[in-house]
């Protein structure tokens, strides 16, 4: 084994001897000088868990991301990425399983974490976008193209209203977060923006991510959730810039 | 009627080189006031790593800073001293971002952080022998033809020591910038923590180094905890103050060396910016008294 091999081995497995081949100028322990090494590393990484997943992030957590850390360390130097698999952690992780909410949670902010740092793109401005739906003959064969930034999730729990009341730092026992909630998360500008929204809205734009044009994302959504409001959503859309392009569905030719 | 000559239209922010001035790391924190108050600093810095997303505010803020700013792009994830290949992919992101920015001064450390598939996200020691010194002048070879341009590697902080090592860390630091032509990084807290952590004697360990290759100095802070034998272990954690040894030591580098571009680091606990500048504004009066 080489001596980096066995360095990065020693350095993931928290009770691994210090490798062989080191010593300390003074005569120390060199495992008391390995010691710095092995917690700059999983501290470092704790704490850019903790960063990217703000409400989750207490002392039950970074005692989580530990063992995430040891189990699944980062295969990338782009850390922004890192803990991409973290909420499906969070879902198998028996001592988590008393607060069944929280892998949706961590969705959310992994959402949010990718909408920030998602592609920029040239958004229609507002009139630009009601004029050419109002001017549109085919509204139904209209496609919209939205914003990268722009995810949603579906959840069986509050995942808005429990991520809204940790920001506004209120106890979530004043609501019961065991009822369905979708999410829209988008960038608009640089601030990022989380919204709740039905189970018919996600499903309507995930149609639309997927290509489809509006008359069958609507019949889609419809088919979700006979709540579905159409007006409602794309007010929502246009209002926080979401859309970048409008275009007819090409015919396909013979 | 005098007509200004090239030279002196130049901004600094258009300028070859990063100007003989202090610096401060570009916090996200920082970003709005430093483009509401344009403050009197000689460059920024920025970590390459964090700005190699698709797009958003990081890119909406550098580029608008960069535009009034000189730049140095600073890197830590690219493995130089890694046993492994380096990391093909990630060299094409630096080259992208050179290319966007165009900044005045790109450097790396003297360290491995990768091994294998995995990312340990710390800068971690090597051996000093003449198979890992040919080995980290290949990378900085490479490195400098795919960016083409020169780089310049700095000095690590380390805790420990290689039984295998055959070299003085200065001698081999000398010995990969004699090969590739590339310029030294003086991270001068670097350079006390590990002489009071090896027990040398810092300026000895400065004086062993070709200071003629120096292009920028590194300040910062570092933490204080004990070892086994109850001795002093000073850890470059990036979080606190300037020490005064390591001011001390700044002075004896700088009539060493002439004034050089000099940046004030701080990536833990980051205080307002003003705080910064304060350091910022120290480091200037210690520049100004070897200015020519």
């Amino acid at each position: 084994m080489s001596i980096q091999q066995a360095f990065a081995q020693a350095l993931l497995t928290p009770a691994a001897a210090c490798p062989e081949g080191v010593f300390s100028s003074n005569g120390a322990d060199p495992a008391s000088r390995f010691a710095v090494y092995r917690n700059n590393v999983h501290s470092s990484l704790i704490n850019g868990l903790a960063t990217a997943y703000p409400v989750v992030g207490d002392e039950f957590f970074r005692a989580m991301a530990g063992l995430y850390v040891q189990a699944y360390p980062p295969a990338t130097p782009l850390i922004s990425e890192y803990g991409n698999s973290l909420a499906d952690f969070i879902q198998g992780f028996e001592p988590a399983s008393s607060v069944p909410y929280l892998a949706d949670i961590a969705r959310l902010e992994r959402l949010r974490v990718r909408a920030y740092h998602a592609a920029d793109r040239q958004v229609l401005d507002q009139p630009g976008v009601l004029q050419q739906l109002q001017g549109a003959e085919q509204l139904g064969h209209l496609r919209v193209q939205l914003h990268p930034s722009l995810a949603t999730l579906n959840s069986p729990y509050a995942i808005v209203a429990v991520w809204a009341a940790h920001q506004a730092e209120d106890a979530i026992d004043t609501f019961n977060p065991r009822h369905a909630q979708g999410a829209l998360v988008l960038r608009q500008g640089v601030a990022v923006k989380v919204f709740a929204i039905d189970s018919g809205s996600v499903t309507f734009i995930n149609s639309l991510k997927h290509g489809a044009g509006l008359e069958v994302a609507v019949a889609n959504a419809l088919e979700n959730s006979d709540e579905f409001d159409l007006h409602q959503c794309l007010t929502l859309l246009i209002s926080h810039d979401a859309i970048t392009h409008l275009h007819l569905e090409q015919k396909v030719s013979p | 009627m005098m007509t200004p000559t090239p030279d002196s239209m130049v901004s600094p922010a258009q300028a070859p080189g990063l100007p003989l001035r202090t610096g401060l790391g570009l916090k996200t924190q920082h970003f709005t006031h430093v483009l509401e108050t344009c403050p009197d600093i000689g460059f920024f810095e920025v970590h390459a790593e964090n700005y190699m997303v698709a797009g958003g505010p990081f890119h909406h803020y550098l580029g608008l800073i960069r535009a009034q700013y000189p730049l140095s792009l600073h890197g830590v994830g690219l493995s130089i001293g890694g046993e492994g290949p380096l990391d093909h992919e990630h060299l094409a992101r630096l080259a992208m971002l050179i290319e966007r920015y165009q900044p005045q001064s790109f450097s790396e450390h003297l360290a491995w952080s990768s091994h294998g598939p995995v990312f340990l996200n710390d800068l971690l020691p090597l051996a000093y022998d003449a198979s890992t010194l040919s080995q980290v002048c290949d990378h900085v070879d490479q490195v400098q033809s795919t960016l083409k341009r020169p780089m310049l590697l700095e000095n690590p902080s380390t805790y420990l020591q290689f039984q295998r090592s055959t070299l003085d860390e200065t001698d081999f630091i000398g010995e990969i910038i004699r090969r590739t032509g590339c310029g030294l990084l003086l991270d001068v807290n670097n350079v006390y923590v590990s002489c009071i952590n090896h027990q040398r004697d810092p300026l000895a360990y400065i004086d062993a180094l070709p200071l003629r290759a120096v292009g920028e100095i590194h300040l910062a802070g570092f933490a204080e905890d004990t070892d086994s034998l109850g001795d002093r272990l000073l850890i470059d954690d990036h979080g606190a103050p300037i020490d005064n040894a390591v001011w001390q030591l700044y002075e004896q580098v700088l009539a060493r060396t002439g004034p050089v571009a000099t940046l004030i680091e701080r990536d833990n606990q980051v205080p307002a910016f003003s705080v910064l500048q304060a350091e910022a504004q120290q480091a200037q009066w210690y520049l100004s008294q070897v200015a020519r």
